[in-house]
């Protein structure tokens, strides 16, 4: 391949199967879908989506709960690193936080789930001594109308994503010392922060914050999990239409699916507006020049909730291990009577073909991802492209787009090509999700490497493959690891491209675990959670132990 | 006119269309002439566009010749031109014996052939049986000296040094900088050194030119 041509391969593989499905979506939306008797345009998509009673509510639904997640999500960040920044306590609560990025969406409302439920360890643990329940209470505290449960779910997952992307940008943004200023004039340590290092710091995070708040209005999994049902949020009522056997709702789908986009767009506008206002309000405060504002308080809320958040995941994950290897287990009892490996070796066998087939899918795609990404990186320093702001924008686009908005439209134009959707199609699917979080994940290694190194390698006499092969890469192996990891998480976790570009057919660890969830085997969502969360853990732990294993001796590549 | 050494023939370098760097310089071999001048006057942008490794966004006029070949249209790898930096920059993923190996020029061929060069040049420089060490675990002058044999092993047409003895400390610098500059006369390379110590110009016992601002 010419590396010349990598960026616009890598552009087409990531955004075309994004305009291609919005298409897709768009124009059974407006009646056009010749496959199935569309053949002129009209509003009868609409009507019949209009004609849903539960519309109002879900869509107030995808709008606060996406909205309220961010919020919660992004105070929280601000709270924790303005607070703790630079203390033994951070260090703890990023080290506690940051391995949760890691641990699947589906894997981790599932554990909160188990945790929450009136059934649930919190309940167990209060239960009877304290509540006098000798049987789980009849309250509806997970899928809860409000999608109160489904909110907390996304915040514990989307706090370790803002948190490092935070933490990524603060050494440009030279906190220690703006921080100093502002104590030296006598601001507190959290009050200081937010007025001198946020407005940089969020600058830069923006992004990421929307690709957050168009990610938690839309998201299906978590929502079939944690959120209501009856109606449920908009994208998961979408999907529904979509996997409906009656063909005639795929064109009510894609109505739903555009005012999903719509939606998303909207909120994104309005999450803007908001920007701008809060900008005001925080220069007003500023110019007030009042020292503390409920410093103390702050930052202890601050410790708290993240240790909450933190805690709240990783209980989840014991209980769900714990459920997988429960023998009896009866309510109130904080614990089963009996620990077995029945449920594994009963249901281990059929687990195997969904994890192989996770494996082969997020490998390949995490494979295709590095190597394109490489490319580009490569393409870039060889030929002197400056990535500007506008490459940014486009790396986040799959992330900005909701999943639900555009995947329809996929199936649907595989559909009216005839074309079979296989694994090859998911793995595609996939990559379109995998390649902007590989990206991010090396970019900035990749260009901050010693360019003298490439210098001085030229001058011996080494062409621009040695360099990259013998040098650069091997130099790299760390990020380049940490970056298949993140990719090959991020695969794993991919629930609704597997279902619909999958047409159904292609089942992984996460398509199996979700559908699980309405049926309330807890040894088996136990199982399946567990094996997937296994899955990205070994990556993980892979990506830190072979650097380490390889350069054991070179003591060179352990300082960075 | 003798065409023999490094010759800098009118040559320009421009940012955008500003010129930053003016210099006409004929350096026969074995003489060491060094440029001197103020941080951001240019000097390193000017071994950068010897070694063909100007950032995009500069620009050169003039020629750069050496031995009488032009070499502004060659790619880096095969200007034959030798460079150390101030850092000793071995890679620190391969051993010292790899570092050097990755120098050593193609030409020698066969595993054993090379292997026998590599331990040769490290008795040279005094390092005898250091081949599998790990540079990290060297000493700075240790360090200085494999990165200058790496250098030498690629048999270099011409030698540029990028201030390569202003992080040693004092009694290694001496030493170092003898080391370099009686190898560079030696093998007859003309050698071009930027530096801000005036010790090292007056060690180089060559012309210094001082490079001022263009604008």
């Amino acid at each position: 391949m010419r590396l010349r041509y990598a960026p616009a391969l890598t552009l087409a593989l990531m955004l075309g199967p994004v305009l291609a499905g919005l298409a897709g979506t768009l124009l059974p939306a407006i009646g056009l879908f010749p496959a199935l008797g569309g053949t002129a345009p009209g509003l009868a998509p609409l009507k019949a989506l209009l004609g849903w009673p539960g519309l109002g509510p879900a869509v107030s639904l995808s709008l606060g709960t996406g909205l309220a997640a961010t919020a919660l999500s992004l105070v929280l960040t601000a709270l924790i690193v303005g607070s703790w920044h630079g203390t033994r306590a951070f260090r703890w609560l990023e080290a506690a936080l940051s391995p949760l990025l890691s641990v699947p969406h589906a894997a981790a409302a599932f554990g909160i789930a188990f945790l929450i439920a009136p059934s649930g360890w919190i309940s167990r643990a209060l239960s009877p001594w304290a509540t006098g329940w000798t049987r789980p209470p009849d309250l509806l505290i997970v899928q809860d109308p409000w999608g109160l449960a489904m909110t907390l779910g996304l915040v514990t997952k989307e706090l370790p994503f803002l948190l490092l992307m935070t933490l990524a940008a603060l050494p440009q943004a030279q906190p220690r010392r703006s921080l100093t200023v502002a104590q030296a004039l006598g601001y507190g340590r959290l009050t200081g922060w937010l007025k001198v290092v946020l407005p940089r710091i969020y600058a830069q995070i923006r992004l990421p914050v929307y690709a957050v708040l168009a990610y938690s209005m839309s998201v299906v999994d978590v929502a079939l999990i944690l959120g209501p049902n009856t109606p449920p949020p908009l994208a998961v009522q979408v999907m529904r239409w979509m996997t409906d056997p009656d063909l005639a709702q795929r064109f009510t789908a894609a109505a739903g699916a555009t005012l999903q986009l719509a939606l998303v767009a909207g909120a994104l506008g309005l999450w803007r507006l908001g920007e701008g206002a809060a900008a005001r309000l925080g220069r007003a405060w500023v110019a007030q020049g009042c020292r503390r504002h409920a410093d103390g308080l702050g930052r202890r809320a601050a410790l708290v909730l993240g240790a909450l958040s933190a805690g709240a995941v990783l209980a989840g994950l014991a209980g769900l291990a714990l459920w997988s290897v429960a023998g009896f287990w009866s309510f109130p009892d904080a614990l089963p009577d009996t620990l077995t490996l029945r449920p594994w070796l009963r249901h281990g066998p059929e687990l195997l073909e969904p994890a192989l087939d996770t494996l082969l899918i997020a490998g390949a795609a995490t494979a295709l991802a590095l190597a394109l990404t490489l490319a580009c990186l490569q393409a870039e320093q060889r030929f002197g492209l400056t990535p500007g702001a506008r490459s940014l924008w486009l790396l986040y686009l799959p992330l900005l787009v909701p999943q639900i908005a555009f995947l329809p439209g996929l199936q649907t134009l595989a559909l009216m090509a005839g074309a079979d959707m296989g694994r090859g199609a998911v793995i595609l699917g996939h990559l379109v999700f995998v390649l902007p979080y590989v990206f991010l994940s090396l970019g900035d290694p990749f260009r901050s490497w010693d360019r003298r190194q490439a210098t001085i390698a030229a001058a011996l006499g080494a062409g621009p493959a040695r360099i990259f092969w013998t040098l650069r890469l091997p130099m790299l192996l760390a990020p380049v690891l940490t970056a298949a990891a993140v990719g090959f998480a991020v695969s794993v976790g991919q629930y609704l491209p597997t279902l619909l570009i999958g047409a159904g057919r292609v089942q992984t660890l996460t398509t199996e675990a979700v559908a699980l969830a309405s049926g309330g085997d807890r040894r088996l969502i136990g199982l399946y959670a567990i094996a997937q969360t296994a899955v990205v853990v070994l990556g993980f732990a892979l990506a830190i132990a072979a650097p380490r294993l390889v350069w054991a001796n070179r003591r060179g590549m352990r300082a960075g | 006119m003798n065409e023999s050494g490094l010759i800098l023939d009118k040559l320009t370098i421009l940012r955008g269309d500003a010129p930053l760097v003016s210099l006409d310089l004929q350096i026969p071999p074995g003489e060491v002439v060094t440029v001197m001048g103020p941080s951001g006057v240019g000097k390193s942008t000017l071994l950068a566009a010897i070694t063909g490794t100007l950032a995009p966004g500069f620009a050169l006029r003039g020629g750069i010749r050496l031995d009488g070949q032009d070499l502004t249209a060659l790619p880096p790898e095969a200007r034959h031109v030798g460079i150390l930096f101030q850092d000793d920059l071995l890679f620190p993923h391969l051993s010292v014996g790899a570092n050097l190996a990755f120098g050593l020029n193609a030409r020698i061929k066969g595993r054993a052939a090379r292997r026998a060069r590599v331990e040769e040049a490290l008795a040279e420089i005094g390092l005898a049986g250091f081949a599998e060490r790990d540079p990290a675990t060297l000493s700075g002058g240790q360090k200085a000296r494999v990165a200058l044999m790496r250098m030498l092993l690629s048999e270099p047409h011409a030698l540029l040094l990028d201030e390569p003895f202003s992080r040693l400390d004092a009694a290694l610098r001496g030493q170092i900088r003898e080391l370099v500059f009686s190898r560079a006369r030696a093998l007859g390379l003309p050698t071009l050194l930027v530096t801000h110590d005036a010790a090292d110009a007056a060690a180089a016992e060559g012309r210094v030119i001082e490079l001022a601002a263009l604008d």
